[in-house]
């Protein structure tokens, strides 16, 4: 208490000495002035309304319908049910069919093992971790998988996610903010496109694979730059691309992304969802394959819900960046975590890939096998584009007329399903940023044989007479 | 998953809140959406370029100097307790103090009886110096050694990544309590969980694993009603599931991700919430930070508890459309905004709005408070809102039946216009729910970011919901789970009712699960967590930014799976760690009667 009055009596001395007028002058105009700054805020600086006036208005207002009708027909319906386990067949509406519409690149979801580990790990933890990774939700399994990932990508430090969508639109508004700048392919997927706007940054998209735009892109930034240092010293640049990419199947071109980068100062995060243990002799993704040292690249994000068969996804890259993430990720904080019975799924699936390389140069030869196939069937090229590069287990047939779409699809789709064949149109939504073209998306299995592919592009043929 | 406000966040908007309270600006607006350019036009609080690079580290010197700097630190923040036990004792008079604020409101169906209790002026302050002086001793840290973490490599010339003042934060006051999040578990989180041990050698930079487990009782995890199991009908089952169906379906559910167990589980959903129809996603947080975008959009207004969970915030944030924060479980605030809004019409234009959404929770999970939902129906009713209920916390764990904060209201479902849950907490599983009117789900399968790109959701994860919920609903034909739902309320109100008698003071509804024991003193966090740590109970605290700077807590999560005994284990060591510590804060009469565990069962006609 003496302390407070230390405090104060100073406080009493300067109003003693100082003229009382004076005093009340100072508090008069500061009135005034918060009165000056209220004014202005508020927000439609008319005079008040009554009470009634005001009842009047509220009854008065009718607000739209919560949800529009929704179309009566829609993929979201429901409509292909499947059953049963999903491999290289699934069984969609009862029809047994080969399947090359899941994401299951590698065939991982038939292996045995993984199953029974799975098992163990629901007698060991139960199915859900019941908090998040800072309540009593990190389990040791995940602290495995982080090592293992960080191991296996030949860098210091990763971080498990419990949802392969969230992972990619947590990370990206981890560190841009307000005011930094991000360079984008145009043809990002959904995830990358919410990170975007999480963001809240300004966002240049540059066109697809098109590295000359980017660089007139960056050329008009540094002039930019150059006109205001001191805000380009703030600025952060960020370069948001995908190793391959979900809407086109297309490669990106690291090479040259990374000299860019290095030129412009960009920091450079890749989406390697299909890339990740797809590309590269060991399946570490799109850095191996066009060999370029990953550490090149700030900061790889994947789902882990492609090759590796599992749900969730991760980021990986250097410490000093990742680390961040454990607090900013709003997807890594504020989520339970992975269910460890899935966390254990994705550990075994890194085992089978560090130790069956053979297992990715499988996949990379039904790629480009099947890749070569569809080229040769003249009554296919005929009706479709083929978009995607050779080695990327995601292909796009695009419709060659322009007409009815999206319905002639469906009707291939189902003369398809008829003759055992899964396959589906991609999906989208209309808010996408650049309005999607319809396609049929073919997602590749390394289980599928010479004869299955041979069957595949026969019932495509017969589909679409 | 509505898992309010992990204190070690490092968000964007806590960041934001601590630049402001840096500033001399405390504002508790946590939502931060509408001040966000305030802040950003907040000076920086410190100087670019203070941190010494490379400094010799593990010399004998800075070693001395550390454990004086501790020493002094220690000293200094006992003597503030002391000054603080003090004043609690002889400086305030009796008419001074804080009446209880008892929010007490009447209804038809039911009286809520909720409580946040203020402390005394002067252990605001205390808090507030106390808090201070971590800070000062921060910076003076700062100021002589380099942090041990990670620096970047061949990035000459890059702008950096991180602010100065968060990077100050997390490695100079964050840091001294970091050991008291992110334990590692090895076990099913039930009623006991494993925890792994580990030690700093560094005071906090790192950590070394030592190799011991301790078995703990578990208040940290949100199993409500006890169905985190391995060896039970519902991991069974589950097993049983993942030889049928595999764990992952690789696919989204417009695509070919659908199987014949999400029909069923949605189905299930509806019937058990009693409303139409229900989607179902992977995980709770992108449940509603996919899924709000489709429902608002710009031209429309939300109203937003303060109190609201981050997955919200961002899905509203997503969504383009005006947000106004009303006052946590403030129906008065929320009526007056509703009113201005309405009047005012859109700003700038002053069009009048789309519509409006109320978006509200079941239980807060850091406040441990219940939604006062037929206030919140009248309000809706009579301004033409839309209402949206985060139902993470609550379903399963509240009303007579476990169907949550609607169930225990005894209001109609038809009221509420969007149900929104998850399955991690009381299912022991994972993934989210929507359910609602058949209009409004067909709407959701149509739009929703989640139904359309990401992954649906794994098989076993969707099995373990429906055999947990039809336990819930009672068609295994057993009463296990009226049973467990009864145990949880048991434990509830003994435990609350068990820590008022002790004399500190718990925030929230004697009906909540989530108990936060305020503590104040960011130091206390660390301590409270720690010794209960030491005494086999796993425990979370959560203070500054994940709460405001004065009101540092812990938070005790039960379960059914708890027995009294159990609880009678644990609210001994914290009786003792109370006394220890100084916790008792409460200035309420306490109840002199011994309090005897499930007496007040024939209080509830409902029950």
């Amino acid at each position: 208490m003496t302390a407070m009055s230390f405090v104060f009596i100073p406080f009493t001395f300067i109003f003693n000495d100082v003229a009382s007028i004076y005093v009340y002058l100072q508090i008069m105009l500061a009135l005034l002035i918060l009165w000056i700054i209220f004014k202005k805020k508020d927000p439609n600086g008319k005079c008040k309304l009554t009470q009634e006036e005001e009842a009047e208005l509220i009854s008065k207002w009718q607000p739209f319908p919560l949800v529009k009708p929704a179309p009566k027909s829609h993929r979201g319906y429901d409509k292909r049910v499947t059953e049963g386990k999903i491999g290289k067949y699934i069984n969609v509406n009862g029809i047994n069919c080969l399947n090359l519409s899941s994401h299951d690149f590698l065939g991982l979801n038939e292996e045995k093992i993984i199953e029974s580990s799975a098992i163990e790990s629901i007698r060991k933890y139960g199915i859900g971790s019941c908090g998040p990774r800072g309540f009593f939700g990190t389990v040791d399994v995940h602290l495995e998988l982080e090592e293992r990932l960080a191991k296996f990508m030949d860098l210091e430090e990763a971080v498990v996610y419990a949802y392969g969508f969230s992972t990619i639109s947590s990370a990206i508004p981890a560190y841009a903010k307000r005011g930094d700048v991000i360079f984008v392919d145009e043809e990002v997927n959904f995830a990358i496109q919410k990170g975007l706007d999480a963001s809240r940054s300004e966002i240049k998209y540059f066109k697809h694979n098109d590295m000359k735009d980017l660089e007139e892109l960056l050329l008009k930034q540094a002039q930019l730059d150059s006109k205001n240092t001191k805000k380009a010293a703030r600025t952060r640049r960020f370069l948001v691309i995908e190793g391959i990419y979900m809407k086109t199947g297309r490669l990106c071109n690291l090479p040259e992304l990374v000299s860019l980068s290095k030129k412009y100062k960009l920091r450079i995060f890749v989406d390697e969802s299909i890339s990740f243990g797809t590309l590269g002799k060991n399946g570490k993704g799109v850095t191996e394959h066009f060999n370029i040292p990953v550490t090149d690249v700030d900061l790889i994000m994947t789902s882990l819900e492609m090759a590796a068969a599992s749900v969730g996804g991760f980021c990986v890259g250097s410490s000093f960046i990742v680390e961040h993430q454990r607090l900013s990720g709003l997807g890594y904080c504020f989520s339970a975590s992975l269910p460890p019975l899935l966390t254990t799924a994705a550990i075994k699936a890194l085992d089978i890939l560090e130790n069956r390389h053979e297992l990715i140069d499988e996949l990379q030869n039904v790629c480009c096998t099947f890749h070569q196939y569809l080229l040769k069937s003249d009554i296919i090229m005929n009706c479709f584009t083929l978009i995607g590069d050779d080695i990327s287990p995601i292909k796009h047939l695009r419709l060659r007329n322009n007409g009815n779409n999206v319905q002639d699809l469906g009707s291939i789709i189902s003369k398809c399903e008829h003759m055992n064949l899964a396959i589906t149109d991609t999906a989208y939504l209309d808010i996408e940023k650049k309005t999607p073209i319809p396609s049929i998306k073919l997602a590749i299995n390394r289980l599928l044989t010479n004869d299955d592919l041979i069957r595949v592009i026969n019932i495509l043929e017969k589909a679409v007479c | 998953m509505t898992l309010n406000n992990i204190s070690s966040n490092e968000t964007a908007k806590n960041i934001k809140i601590k630049k402001r309270i840096t500033n001399g600006i405390i504002n508790e607006d946590k939502n931060g959406l509408s001040n966000c350019e305030t802040a950003k036009s907040c000076p920086k609080p410190i100087l670019n370029g203070t941190v010494p690079k490379n400094k010799k580290e593990g010399s004998s010197k800075v070693a001395l100097f550390t454990a004086m700097k501790t020493y002094v630190k220690f000293h200094i923040l006992m003597f503030l307790d002391y000054i603080n036990q003090i004043f609690s004792r002889k400086v305030v008079p009796e008419k001074q103090r804080k009446l209880p604020t008892q929010n007490g409101t009447a209804h038809n169906v039911k009286v809520s009886k909720e409580s946040f209790e203020q402390p005394a002026l002067h252990t605001a302050l205390m808090t507030y110096l106390g808090f201070y002086i971590l800070m000062f001793l921060g910076y003076i840290n700062q100021f002589f050694f380099a942090p041990k973490v990670a620096r970047e490599k061949n990035r000459e010339g890059y702008v950096p990544l991180y602010d100065n003042f968060e990077k100050f934060y997390l490695w100079y006051v964050y840091r001294r309590v970091r050991d008291c999040w992110n334990r590692p578990i090895t076990s099913v989180p039930g009623a006991m969980v494993t925890v792994k041990e580990r030690v700093t050698p560094d005071y906090g930079w790192t950590f070394v694993f030592t190799g011991r487990e301790i078995p703990s009782l578990n208040l940290g995890s949100y199993n409500y009603l006890g169905f985190a199991e391995s060896h039970s009908k519902c991991a069974d089952d589950s097993i049983d599931t993942l030889h049928k169906y595999g764990w992952a379906t690789c696919s989204s559910r417009h695509e070919l991700g659908t199987n014949n167990l999400h029909v069923e589980l949605e189905q299930l959903t509806a019937r058990f919430l009693g409303v139409e129809a229900a989607i179902t996603f992977g995980m709770g947080f992108a449940t509603n930070s996919l899924n709000l975008p489709t429902l608002v959009s710009d031209g429309c207004l939300v109203m937003s508890d303060e109190k609201n969970h981050a997955s919200l915030i961002l899905g509203l944030r997503l969504s383009g459309a005006l947000i106004r924060v009303f006052k946590h479980n403030n129906m008065k605030h929320l009526e007056k905004l509703l009113r201005e809004a309405i009047v005012n019409g859109q700003p700038k234009t002053g069009k009048p709005w789309e519509k409006i959404l109320i978006v509200v929770e079941g239980v807060y999970s850091m406040e441990g408070s219940i939604v006062k939902l037929p206030e919140v129906i009248a309000l809706k009713k009579m301004y033409k809102a839309y209402l949206y209920v985060d139902e993470a916390h609550s379903i399963g764990a509240l009303g007579p039946h476990g169907r949550g904060v609607v169930d225990y209201w005894g209001c109609d479902p038809q009221d509420i216009d969007v149900f929104m849950g998850t399955f991690t907490k009381s299912f022991g599983s994972a993934g989210g729910y929507i359910a609602g009117s058949k209009e409004l789900i067909d709407h959701i399968r149509v739009h929703s970011h989640a139904a359309c790109y990401a992954s649906s959701m794994s098989p076993p994860v969707a099995q373990q919901i429906i055999t947990s919920m039809k336990i819930i609903m009672g068609e295994d034909g057993t009463n296990e789970g009226i049973n467990r739902i009864r145990q949880l309320k048991h434990n509830t109100r003994y435990f609350r009712k068990r820590l008022h008698q002790m004399g500190v003071i718990i925030y929230g509804n004697e009906d909540s699960p989530v108990v936060p024991l305020l503590v104040y003193l960011f130091s206390k966090i660390g301590g409270v967590v720690r010794g209960l740590a030491a005494r086999k109970i796993a425990t979370v605290g959560v203070g500054f930014p994940a709460t405001p700077l004065m009101e540092g807590r812990i938070r005790f999560c039960l379960s059914a799976a708890h027995t009294k005994e159990q609880l009678d284990y644990a609210l001994e060591q914290i009786d003792d760690i109370a006394n220890e510590l100084g916790l008792k804060y409460s200035q309420k009469p306490r109840c002199p009667r011994p309090i005897i565990y499930g007496s007040d069962d024939d209080l509830d006609a409902t029950d």
